[in-house]
């Protein structure tokens, strides 16, 4: 447990650090979404309905951009040898970066859903189950992601790789993730929408226990090959 | 005729040989990064090719990079790989070895290549482990640094400590093996030409 707290600590601290990282995803996040009112017209009525389908891409999209660096800055300067040498178990080591991912990009995607929301005229109910869904579907997000950012290490341009590989395996996550809110959307009566949503959500968070399951195992064999 | 040896408590053990013959991968393999195609290695009376965890947890290994995160400062790098519950005279003695001491709030991205060495060399003694395995430890050190290496391996061969290097410089210290790749490499060697059984053991 100390050593996922550690690893947690460290890998925040050097995302703090490094402002970049921490800001780029997100502002990618708000950017990309603002851009789709502009080339599809100030329609609210259009615009609320794809909204969800916007939110969910572009939100998959800032991810991916910040899979690479979950482990490529630790490969090329070493620290991930002697990560497998520690007496850490690899299994908890992968999960203690994940979830360090996920809390510099997951998270402030979460945080600034609501803004997009906003400006997609999406109502409050609906909003709601956004944030519920993200909460459920971003960490998956990162689990799934951090599969791929393992086995492209020591590829060239690995870089390049990881959204070929990803991107077939964030579909389920979009899919229920876009299912969600428009169940909630598409609702008659007020009470109806958390049980119309409810589905959604539970599937989510299926993926969500699959995918902390199978990432550290694969996670780990990916990196232990990576360092032959 | 492969490649057979012994190491006992308290020995240093030089890995010599030309570049390519296979110095940095025996060192790997001793460390369990790589896994050997034959052969075994032995610690304490245990097979540690099939189990690496028991005994990965007895050996230090400095690779040729330094594993440092240039926005940490030197001491944050430090503590971050001895564990948290090391308290801090323990590192600033670590640290002082290599005559890091006065660099302890520096970023490492301002360390020149040598002073990082020290700090990632410093590791070795921020915690303890009985085997140290440093592929090419002197890279970029001078010769005072040098000499603070010397020492720190000495020291830790008298706790009943052992270390195995690779070097093309040359590190003195009191009574080592020496083992020469050159002998083993196919590369070298053409006797050897289909020979690929590596083995160590440790009594």
């Amino acid at each position: 447990m100390s050593a996922f707290l550690n690893i947690v600590s460290k890998d925040l601290r050097l995302a703090l650090r490094q402002r970049s990282d921490l800001t780029m995803a997100v502002l990618f996040f708000i950017l990309t979404a603002m851009l789709f009112p502009f080339g599809l017209g100030p329609e609210p009525n259009l615009l609320a309905r794809i909204a969800p389908g916007i939110i969910w891409v572009t939100a998959l999209l800032s991810v991916l951009l910040s899979l690479e660096r979950i482990f490529l800055a630790d490969y090329e300067d070493g620290s991930l040898e002697q990560l497998v040498l520690s007496r850490a178990s690899l299994e908890i080591a992968i999960l203690a970066k994940v979830l360090a991912h996920w809390l510099t990009t997951g998270l402030p995607l979460i945080l600034a859903a609501p803004l997009i929301a906003l400006l997609f005229n999406m109502d409050t109910e609906a909003m709601t189950i956004l944030l519920f869904a993200m909460l459920l579907g971003t960490p998956s997000l990162s689990l799934i992601g951090a599969i791929a950012a393992t086995l492209t290490l020591g590829a060239r341009r690995g870089g390049v790789l990881i959204p070929l590989l990803v991107l077939p395996l964030y579909i389920p996550t979009l899919i229920f993730g876009v299912g969600a809110i428009d169940a909630a959307m598409n609702s008659l009566e007020a009470g109806a929408v958390i049980a119309n949503a409810r589905p959604h959500l539970l599937l989510l968070g299926a993926i969500l226990l699959v995918s902390l399951l199978i990432t550290p195992l694969a996670g780990a064999a990916a990196l232990k090959q990576a360092l032959e | 005729m492969g490649l057979n040896f012994h190491l006992a408590e308290s020995s240093a053990l030089i890995l010599e040989g030309p570049n390519g013959s296979g110095k940095s991968s025996l060192i790997r393999i001793l460390s369990g990064l790589l896994r050997p195609r034959l052969g075994s290695l032995i610690w304490q009376g245990q097979d540690a090719t099939k189990e690496p965890e028991i005994f990965q947890e007895h050996i230090h290994y400095i690779g040729h990079r330094n594993a440092i995160k240039p926005v940490l400062t030197v001491q944050e790098n430090l503590t971050y790989w001895s564990g948290r519950d090391k308290d801090d005279t323990h590192l600033d003695m670590a640290l002082d070895q290599f005559n890091m001491l006065p660099l302890k709030n520096t970023p490492a991205n301002l360390l020149s290549s040598g002073q990082s060495r020290r700090l990632a060399l410093s590791r070795l003694l921020a915690s303890k482990r009985k085997l140290w395995l440093l592929d090419e430890p002197s890279v970029g050190l001078d010769v005072a640094s040098i000499k603070l290496l010397e020492q720190a391996i000495a020291e830790h061969r008298s706790t009943g400590g052992s270390v195995i290097f690779a070097t093309h410089s040359p590190i003195e210290v009191e009574a080592p093996t020496k083992l020469n790749l050159r002998d083993y490499s196919p590369l070298y060697n053409r006797a050897l030409i289909n020979l690929d059984d590596e083995e160590e053991s440790w009594v």
